[in-house]
């Protein structure tokens, strides 16, 4: 492989996250001052600050609540005085028996696959940084833009609750009640939000650098 | 414009001179992939023109039905907002905040924030203080959520087809266009130049 130069960490100089100005570290930068980017006022990091410890506890919270979110119901149905509870699998079953299969194939993925999906990419990337694996940083990276960018459209199945119970109030001919599991179910989607934005991605290329201690 | 600025890739922390992107195309990293400049023409003068007819679809989106359901001669009409108070009159006010917050809130701040920022580079002034605004709205990116509740119109529309009669409002058309009009603008913003135009002491 092609030797890069040193990283702008191992040269002193950190880029601003948010404006990219380049921006000297000062000779012992230790955390405990704050730096601030003099053009925008962002608090400059060589690194994410406790990068890895805030991911996994940001990804295990999201496992735990997403067994909730996945057996609890988040909606319940009254229509003519039947009442039926729907949980997200139910739902996505009762588009699939109604014929409306692209419609279950969305719902499916949005609400079940992609939450799953970029926890488990970011558990892989979380441990590949933590063995320093030098195995294609290139598309370990990828695998992280993949999580930032997919994530938002799980809330597809909340914004559908939250316009369902808008429309059908009826009183006892049709109403809809939004239910626990889908509270549980947004707080995954945001917790899953924030471990994409705390991971930091410059440590998957930081483990190739011969210099780093 | 500034040809020969040097940054670290915020992806990979690779040194780099970042250059001029090619017409129509993007200045990758070398060693990530990661874009770090894409080639925008007349981008400021095209994201505040969006920005306007942002605001100003917002407004429409939010003040009138964009659904309207009607079953055995009853008729409910919902806008944005009753979406939000229908969830926090059923006691999930956490929901309700968490829909308000990326469907109302961050949408309205960031089109605010875009004018508030666009205006003054426009006219030539450019205090200090913009360059903090310009961040937070960047900042705020990830939680803007138009498009995802766009979809999840789409969504409700066609689950209760057979259900009931659904008829769309007019905020529904402006809505459709505000996610066109939303994602131009944000496709026409380059970063880079706002950041140029902001004065400051190093
Ligand atoms: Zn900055
Ligand atoms: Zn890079």
């Amino acid at each position: 492989m092609k030797p890069w130069p040193p990283s702008a960490v191992h040269q002193s100089l950190i880029g601003c996250p948010s404006c990219e100005l380049l921006c000297k570290a000062p000779a012992r930068f230790d955390g405990q001052i704050r730096m601030r980017c003099p053009r925008c006022g962002a608090t400059l990091h060589t690194r994410k600050p406790n990068s890895l410890a805030r991911t996994w506890a940001l990804v295990i919270a999201a496992f735990i609540f997403y067994i909730p979110a996945n057996i609890l119901p988040i909606m319940t149905v009254t229509s003519l005085g039947k009442t039926q509870s729907d949980t997200i699998m139910s739902g996505v079953a009762y588009l699939l028996l109604h014929g409306m299969w692209p419609l279950a194939l969305l719902i499916f993925f949005a609400s079940v696959v992609v939450p799953l999906l970029k926890l488990m990419i970011l558990i892989y990337l979380l441990i590949s940084v933590q063995l320093r694996s030098p195995w294609r940083p290139r598309d370990r990276t990828r695998l992280y833009r993949i999580t930032e960018a997919v994530g938002r459209w799980s809330m597809v199945d909340i914004y559908v609750v939250t316009i369902l119970v808008a429309l059908v109030h009826l009183g006892n001919l049709a109403a809809i009640r939004a239910e626990t599991g889908a509270v549980f179910f947004g707080a995954v989607v945001v917790i899953t939000i924030f471990a994409a934005l705390t991971f930091d991605p410059r440590l998957i290329w930081d483990s190739l650098e011969k210099n780093h201690e | 414009m500034n040809q020969q600025t040097r940054i670290a890739c915020h992806e990979c922390d690779l040194l780099q001179q970042l250059k001029p992107p090619p017409p129509g195309g993007c200045a990758r990293c070398p060693r990530c992939g990661a874009v770090l400049h894409r080639s925008k023409r007349n981008s400021l003068n095209r994201t505040l023109a969006l920005s306007l007819a942002g605001l100003i679809l917002f407004m429409i989106a939010n003040a009138f039905p964009f659904l309207a359901f009607e079953m055995q001669g009853q008729i409910t009409e919902t806008r944005l907002f009753t979406g939000v108070t229908d969830l926090y009159h059923q006691g999930m006010w956490g929901l309700a905040a968490l829909v308000l917050f990326t469907t109302i809130i961050v949408p309205a701040v960031q089109l605010m924030l875009m004018l508030y920022v666009l205006i003054p580079i426009k006219l030539g002034r450019t205090p200090g203080h913009l360059a903090g605004v310009f961040r937070l709205l960047q900042n705020l990116t990830p939680w803007g959520m138009m498009e995802v509740f766009m979809l999840g119109i789409l969504v409700s529309v066609v689950k209760l087809a057979g259900m009931a009669t659904i008829v769309p409002g007019l905020a529904l058309w402006a809505f459709g266009l505000l996610i066109f009009v939303l994602a131009a603008a944000a496709a026409a913003l380059d970063p880079h130049q706002v950041w140029e135009k902001v004065r400051y002491a190093p």
